[in-house]
């Protein structure tokens, strides 16, 4: 049985864990919102660059000269290489394990299958782990999540793609955190490259386009602008997800903390009574003693 | 006379950079900078790294640094979509400048695991926003 002073000392110390853990969550809270505003900024932009691309596809007469494109070629596999996105920091639950757990069975599997892989680390929890281990990393991104940027996105896509275009790579994943709400996140496997065919859309409205470089050109650099808007949305979704599996996390922290200080409330009561008792009873005997 | 005005928009990834009504639009496309007044045909380009420049009435003008975009005329306006873009005011060029020497001496030293593609266009980044600011 603890002492009443080690039960006091223990309340003190679990208040002072829970303030820091709800302070935690709050900022976790403004930084969730902040992200997802961002994620919603970038719509009206996605949605622009894929009429853009709709447009053009369809005035490109597909049926006679098939698309062609080292970034649609699709090639056997041999060499993968995986994006790992995670974050920089712990303390939001199983967000990074999960990430990393993904990625290790997506290395078995493709290893199996007799190819090999390579790996671009975002966010200092999964460059950590797989450097320890030894893992073939290309290239990693640490720290861009505080001030995130779409510079980042372009810098990432750059580095895949030339291996692509280069044949050093036949396929690139990209393994990440979906947002899908506050409360709800799944870890996503995506295929970036080769890139998936695109389907026309629109109406002839746009038949007299008049367009500078060629359509085909233009047709490769709205490809390329369509891969940079994919990256940064998954950064921006991982970032989502992380703020919101932390808010959890620290959410959970707290509700935890109040629970072991009201049973322990109850504990330093019941042994502040045991004492009082005690003590009465001794005065009680001693007074008895003395009358006697 | 008095110049017709059309409805321009120009987005990021990140955010709403300009929104209203324009006398005419410079932009640096891939094939020579081009300038659009109202009435222009439909028309899609690419855009380069280099400037973009608003003109609201005859005598206000704004002026941009951008990496790059797409830029495309409707009847019914003008969007561009750029990657980057900074207003000429906002553009700190002290930054600007050390991430230009920084881009120069990585391509001097040409280190085997420099990604050249990457560094020359920070370079050419850089090298935009210092004179985007000095024209303004």
């Amino acid at each position: 049985m603890a002492t009443l002073r080690e039960i006091r000392r223990r309340i003190t110390s679990i208040k002072n864990i829970e303030q820091v853990t709800d302070a935690m969550r709050v900022v976790a809270a403004a930084r969730l919102r902040r992200a997802q505003e961002n994620i919603t900024a970038t719509r009206p932009y996605a949605e622009k660059l894929n009429t853009i691309l709709g447009h053009l596809i369809s005035q490109m007469n597909v049926e006679e000269e098939a698309l062609t494109h080292p970034l649609l070629e699709e090639r056997e596999v041999k060499h993968v290489c995986i994006i790992s996105v995670s974050g920089d920091r712990g303390l939001c639950g199983s967000f990074n394990s999960n990430v990393i757990r993904t990625t290790t069975e997506r290395i078995q599997h493709y290893e199996e299958t007799g190819a090999d892989v390579t790996l671009i680390c975002i966010g200092r929890r999964t460059q950590e782990h797989f450097d320890r281990r030894g893992y073939d990393i290309t290239d990693s991104y640490i720290n861009i999540f505080r001030q995130l940027e779409f510079q980042t996105a372009v810098d990432v896509v750059q580095e895949f793609e030339h291996l692509y275009v280069d044949k050093t790579i036949d396929k690139v994943e990209v393994i990440y955190n979906n947002f899908k709400s506050a409360i709800l996140q799944t870890v996503l496997v995506e295929q970036l490259l080769p890139l998936e065919p695109i389907e026309p859309e629109g109406d002839s409205l746009f038949l007299d386009y008049i367009y500078e470089p060629g359509q085909v050109e233009l047709f490769e650099m709205l490809l390329h602008k369509d891969l940079n808007m994919q990256m940064w949305k998954v950064l921006l979704d991982s970032n989502a997800a992380e703020q919101a599996a932390r808010m959890a996390a620290m959410e959970n922290a707290t509700q935890k903390a109040k629970e072991l200080i009201d049973e322990l409330v109850l504990q330093r009561n019941r042994a502040r009574q045991t004492q009082i008792t005690t003590e009465i009873s001794e005065i009680v005997s001693g007074a008895a003693a003395l009358e006697g | 006379m008095q110049s017709r005005s059309f409805h321009l928009e120009i987005r990021s990834p990140e955010k709403l950079i300009y929104e209203g009504d324009v006398t005419s639009v410079q932009a640096p496309g891939v094939e020579g900078n081009f300038q659009i007044l109202y009435g222009h045909i439909p028309f899609l380009t690419a855009l380069d790294v280099g400037e973009i420049r608003i003109n609201e009435s005859a005598d206000s003008q704004q002026s941009m640094a951008t990496s790059g975009g797409v830029f495309e005329v409707l009847r019914t306006g003008v969007t561009v979509l750029v990657e980057t873009a900074e207003w000429a005011s906002d553009i700190d060029v002290a930054r600007a400048e050390s991430a230009f020497e920084r881009a120069k001496e990585q391509l001097a030293e040409d280190s085997p695991d420099l990604n050249r593609p990457r560094a020359e266009a920070a370079l050419a980044r850089a090298q935009n926003r210092i004179k985007v600011v000095s024209n303004a």
